[in-house]
């Protein structure tokens, strides 16, 4: 494991940015636990000042600091986007792996669920239930909503791998030797396809970290938790462009550039790593 | 042809009533977990407006509107009557402008957001599909490493980000483009052609927008599709004959590695709904995404549900008439 993150780093430059800029992100998410004060708090600085020294990303119409703001902002955006990665590969890694290994009726059912999430829209779906929830909406409960709707692709992915998987060699001695079919697939897959999911997770968060965003600014999440997407919701609210406050959108804007390129970036360089026929061409074999 | 209606046909059009079925009992189970009742809260808004209503009235309303919510009966008649006005396409009166109808208000807005979006991801589709094939065909040409780049790095941020810095840099610090609207307030909407050419104006920076932000999927997905079929053989052997490298593009690779992509096509043309939300909240654009929005703002149930319904069927429908018409592409699944 160690070697592999060091020949990544050592070859890849985009490898080498991501880990930069994920640094960073959770070096951010990390000062949430030195706040002076919680976030709930306002007026406890100065209002409208611009980003200094003092006051790196500026503070808002609201006497908060931005630099605290954020950093309570990104750790629950992550904490959002880890709990929806995991109730969905929950389901993927269930549904990819019975579906894959059964097959047959189980294998079309399980499929022709898989598709029929796939198609639903999710977003409208998301609005409804949010509009009924009006703004009880919590964190937790959206990123477990999010969930729910966010594993069919991957689980179509995991099946095509289990597929491939079954008819190989192993997978034949192991049932010639009499391992009962629930060990086997997860003694025998899950390693297999484990890579896969680690890394559809980080697209799965990408996804469920600007749905969030979405949401938000659209006011229909619990907007009084910070998060990327609520900050840009207060400063929509005290409309910061208008009133020349345009470091309480920079300071957002910029967190969510971070944030996503250096998940995407990681996302592209694990997908090259884990395809042997990218690897190949690069070294030029 | 009878057994590509039994092996293609049939289980596509099955999976299309599935996923209506699917999507509209979902839409009729939410609301009834919700801990809001709907009615109640309407009726709590009309008190809270600090008219008097005797107490009568309010019994009186609350029946109506348990009515026109469809929620009189037990769940299982509630489930049919839910059905039988959704097939005669009765979606009820809209809430915040009572009595017109959600349809009528839906059929007004649908045309905008279509015109947007429908040339938005066709444009997106083509352009990122075919710079995906060349930058899959000649890899080291700067050119297109440069396009590969730019594109990869706005990819992952999220949309209403993108459009907010557009915004802000095109009709704020250069105000080039007009900043809101699909056309000026007070404008009559007319056939004419300098009608076309404001409404045209006005659409360049959401569609520009659209563009920059769909290009990128569809250039990764093509770019990587493109380098794996390179490697084959009937590939190999055009090149080995001395065919123009044009030509073998063009005719050799692009068709072959274009049919996944199909798919996806149908997938995003689905997210038309999803995609118009933010575009047209941020750019105030008058189609299907703004009257989501004001119908939230407004507490409008009807017009909610009736939109969500009507974004399940829509989707739906996109993905199985691009289903039906996939044969054409592809010769493979004409004569399995």
């Amino acid at each position: 494991m160690l070697a592999v993150f060091r020949d990544l780093l050592r070859y890849d430059g985009r490898f080498r940015v991501a880990s930069l800029f994920l640094m960073l992100t959770l070096l951010l998410a990390a000062l949430a636990w030195f706040s002076p004060y919680p976030p709930t708090r306002t007026f406890m600085t100065p209002q409208d000042l611009p980003p200094s020294l003092e006051h790196p990303f500026g503070t808002n119409s609201r006497g908060q600091d931005l630099l605290w703001w954020m950093a309570f902002a990104v750790r629950n955006s992550l904490i959002l986007g880890v709990i929806t990665a995991v109730v969905s590969r929950l389901i993927a890694i269930f549904v990819g792996l019975v579906s894959g290994y059964r097959g047959g009726f189980i294998d079309r059912a399980l499929m022709s669920a898989n598709d029929s999430f796939v198609v639903l829209p999710v977003l409208p779906i998301l609005v409804l239930l949010s509009f009924l929830l009006q703004g009880q909406l919590s964190l937790v409960t959206l990123a477990l909503l999010l969930g729910l709707f966010g594993w069919p692709w991957d689980a179509r992915l995991i099946r095509a791998q289990v597929l491939s998987l079954k008819e190989r060699a192993f997978t034949r001695t192991a049932v010639y030797s009499g391992t009962p079919p629930l060990l086997l697939t997860l003694r025998e897959h899950l390693p297999f396809v484990l890579p896969v999911v680690f890394a559809t997770t980080i697209n799965n968060m990408l996804w469920s970290i600007g749905m969030e965003v979405t949401l938000s600014v659209l006011g229909l999440s619990d907007v009084t938790v910070p998060t990327i997407g609520t900050t840009i919701f207060w400063a929509n609210q005290h409309q910061a462009l208008v009133a020349g406050v345009w470091w309480w959108l920079a300071a957002p804007i910029l967190v969510a550039v971070v944030l996503f390129l250096g998940l995407y970036l990681l996302f592209s360089s694990v997908n090259e790593f884990i395809d042997p026929r990218t690897r190949l061409r690069r070294i030029g074999a | 042809m009878r057994k590509f209606v039994l092996n293609y046909l049939v289980p596509r059009i099955a999976q299309y009533i599935l996923v209506i079925f699917l999507g509209v009992t979902l839409t009729f189970i939410i609301p009834r977990l919700s801990p809001n009742d709907p009615v109640e809260r309407q009726v709590s808004q009309l008190m809270m407006s600090g008219s008097h209503v005797s107490p009568e009235a309010i019994i009186a309303m609350r029946e109506a509107l348990t009515e026109m919510y469809g929620l009189s009966g037990s769940v299982w008649e509630q489930y049919l009557a839910f059905w039988g006005r959704l097939l005669r396409g009765d979606l009820g009166p809209s809430l915040s402008s009572f009595p017109t109808p959600v349809i009528q208000l839906l059929a007004t807005a649908m045309p905008w957001t279509f015109g947007l979006l429908i040339p938005a991801i066709l444009i997106s589709w083509i352009v990122g599909n075919v710079l995906g094939a060349i930058a899959g065909y000649y890899e080291n040409n700067r050119a297109i490493q440069i396009v590969d780049i730019l594109s990869q790095a706005i990819r992952p941020i999220p949309y209403y980000i993108v459009a907010l810095v557009m915004l802000a840099v095109f009709a704020y610090w250069i105000p080039i483009f007009p900043f809101s609207g699909a056309y000026p307030p007070g404008t009559r909407v007319e056939f004419s052609w300098s009608f076309a050419w404001t409404v045209l104006r006005h659409s360049i920076l959401p569609l520009l927008s659209l563009i920059l932000l769909g290009v990128g999927g569809w250039f990764v997905g093509m770019k990587s599709l493109t380098s794996n079929i390179i490697s084959e053989d009937y590939v190999v052997y055009a090149e080995v004959t001395g065919l123009p490298k044009k030509r073998i593009l063009s005719q050799y690779i692009i068709p072959n590695a274009m049919l996944p992509q199909i798919t996806g096509l149908a997938l995003q043309l689905g997210l038309i709904f999803s995609g118009a939300l933010i575009m047209e909240v941020v750019f105030g654009y008058p189609g299907m995404g703004t009257l989501t929005f004001q119908a939230v703002m407004a507490n409008d149930y009807t017009l909610i549900m009736g939109i969500t319904l009507l974004s399940i069927i829509g989707v739906a429908t996109a993905v199985l008439i691009l289903d039906l018409i996939y044969p054409l592409f592809d010769p493979r699944v004409r004569h399995q």
